[in-house]
């Protein structure tokens, strides 16, 4: 399969691969699977009922990667894919995904994924899910995606999730549940700007004794783009819980956090920090005094600040 | 050589305005370390953030080497060879302390960024990765602050209050790297703003600052004993002060 260079800019954009990595690789684009490997540890294979991929990896795998990304460039297409992840017990992965929508007509295109994770007993992994948007064409480009993990005892999961620029409209649902002694971290980063519009929908049930979870959200709104961030971290049991979201807010843009800790045990422990602000005159000042522009000081505090 | 001509600086707070600085006239010659101290409140940082382009004055001139830098902002400043080390510095969630030595100085070697990070007394493989945000205390942020601006090998340095904040052991430290950086460049004038009985004697010059007004100028053995009267004069009056509250 030949990739243009439209299909190397989203890839790039999104994961960073400038040739095709050896090991584990799934690409989509529009709509079909057009590059697929699997490797000893790791198989990829096609749900038979419905669009999608199930990837599953060998128990007791070790520094493995398995990239997964998926690539919009027919205008107006409107994606919808299921994909599964099982990472085997013990086993140490990384998963790259996300998807670039390129967009040059006025009809919208959009990208429903819908993803399970599920972290087997004593795993690790690691999820890196970049959305990005590009095209000057009048259609919106969409993104949904709606993602379930399940942690089990033990396990250890860090899902970044990035939304890079260009992307007019989202809504994330995340669901959690985190096991006996396992531990999950997400890690969120938006920015929106224009008249874009953002949504993302939280929930970690931590379930087992002992488990630990927390939820990092850096966003950054500009123009007049919207933002919505609920987090809730439901405490069922002893463990420790944090939810921190941090927002910077510019010109005529709106952002609503709304955290929320429900514990359902008296040995959870819960906690939470919320803040919305711009960016201070001093922290322009400072960077000023140091020779840079004020756009370059606004763009130097916002990428540090997203990073 | 810089030179501040005539600086009047007035500003509006809830309505009223208030001098903060009158007709100011100094000027800072190259190789002279110059230490300004006076009472808090006298116009010293706003000396510093004039002379930086943070403050705009009312009436006055700013020259640096006979050119006019009054209409020039922060930014031009500090590419026309002036830094400030702030008084309280910000933070900034995402960057690290390697970024923040890179955007002052962005052909800066990591062997000089390191033994800079030394010099300020912290330990480059510690602290260069770590983020600028509130996982380090004041005084960290303070050396950071000073290193910084030592990297910049600025034509004029200014340091705002570098012991403010800072433990006893570090406040030696940080002024020894200081005069270490003046010292190697004889072209160079550093600016102390201090209140530390150690610091001020180290200077050329000593500029004492209060309300608003320079109220003495000259070397450190010229103006110490003025300092030194207002000093016990200021401590006679708290006591008086204390003693006629007891008494009523």
């Amino acid at each position: 399969m030949k990739f243009n260079s439209l299909d190397w800019e989203l890839l790039g954009a999104i994961t960073e691969l400038n040739e095709l990595p050896k090991g584990a690789i799934n690409i989509r684009k529009d709509g079909e699977a057009i590059v697929r490997n699997s490797s000893p540890n790791i198989t990829i294979s096609s749900f038979i009922d419905k669009p999608g991929i199930i990837v599953e990896i060998k128990p007791e795998t070790k520094d493995e990667s398995v990239h997964v990304p998926v690539l919009l460039t027919n205008s107006g297409l409107k994606d919808k894919v299921y994909n599964t992840f099982i990472v085997g017990e013990n086993a140490d992965i990384t998963i790259i995904a996300g998807c670039g929508i390129h967009n040059e007509s006025h009809a919208d295109s959009a990208h429903d994924g819908i993803h399970e994770i599920i972290v087997k007993k004593g795993a690790r992994m690691k999820y890196i899910e970049k959305h990005y948007g590009q095209g000057k064409g009048k259609g919106k480009r969409i993104f949904n995606p709606t993602t379930i993990i399940r942690v089990e005892e033990d396990g250890v999961a860090e899902l970044e999730m990035v939304q890079i620029e260009g992307v007019d409209d989202t809504i994330r649902p995340t669901t959690a549940y985190v096991g006996k002694k396992a531990s999950l971290t997400i890690v969120e980063r938006l920015l929106t700007h224009g008249e874009q519009k953002a949504e993302s929908d939280v929930k970690i049930y931590i379930e087992g004794e002992g488990g630990a979870a927390q939820i990092l959200s850096r966003s950054i709104a500009r123009d007049t783009s919207e933002q919505v961030f609920r987090a809730a971290m439901i405490g069922q049991t002893e463990c420790l819980g944090h939810v921190e979201c941090d927002s910077i807010i510019m010109g005529n843009a709106k952002i609503k956090a709304v955290p929320e800790l429900v514990a359902e045990s008296a040995d959870a422990v819960l906690t939470h920090e919320a803040a919305i602000g711009k960016i201070a005159g001093e922290q322009l000042i400072k960077l000023m005094s140091l020779g840079l522009t004020e756009p370059e000081a606004i763009d130097t505090i916002l990428e540090g600040f997203l990073r | 050589m810089l030179r501040l001509e005539n600086i009047s600086l007035t500003v509006n707070n809830n309505g009223e305005s208030k001098d903060i600085l009158n007709n100011i006239n100094i000027s800072f010659v190259p190789g002279k370390l110059y230490g300004i101290t006076g009472p808090n409140g006298g116009g010293k940082t706003s000396i510093a953030k004039t002379i930086m382009g943070i403050f705009k004055p009312n009436t006055g001139s700013i020259y640096l080497n006979e050119e006019d830098i009054s209409d020039l902002d922060v930014a031009e400043r500090a590419k026309k060879g002036i830094a400030y080390a702030f008084q309280q510095p910000p933070r900034f969630k995402g960057l690290t302390v390697e970024d923040l030595l890179k955007i002052a100085r962005p052909d800066i070697e990591t062997m000089e960024m390191r033994k800079t990070i030394r010099d300020v007394g912290l330990c480059p493989e510690d602290y260069l990765a770590r983020d600028l945000g509130p996982g380090l205390s004041g005084g960290e942020m303070k050396r950071i602050e000073i290193a910084q601006v030592l990297t910049r090998n600025a034509e004029i340095s200014i340091f705002d209050e570098p012991e403010a904040g800072v433990d006893l052991w570090t406040i030696q430290r940080l002024i020894f790297a200081i005069m270490q950086n003046f010292k190697t460049r004889p072209d160079a004038t550093a600016i102390i703003i201090t209140h530390n009985e150690n610091v001020l004697p180290l200077c050329d010059e000593i500029i004492v600052v209060e309300d608003g007004e320079i109220s003495a100028i000259g070397k450190p053995d010229e103006v110490w004993s003025l300092i030194r009267e207002e000093i016990e004069c200021q401590r006679r009056n708290e006591c008086r002060g204390e003693m006629l509250n007891e008494i009523q």
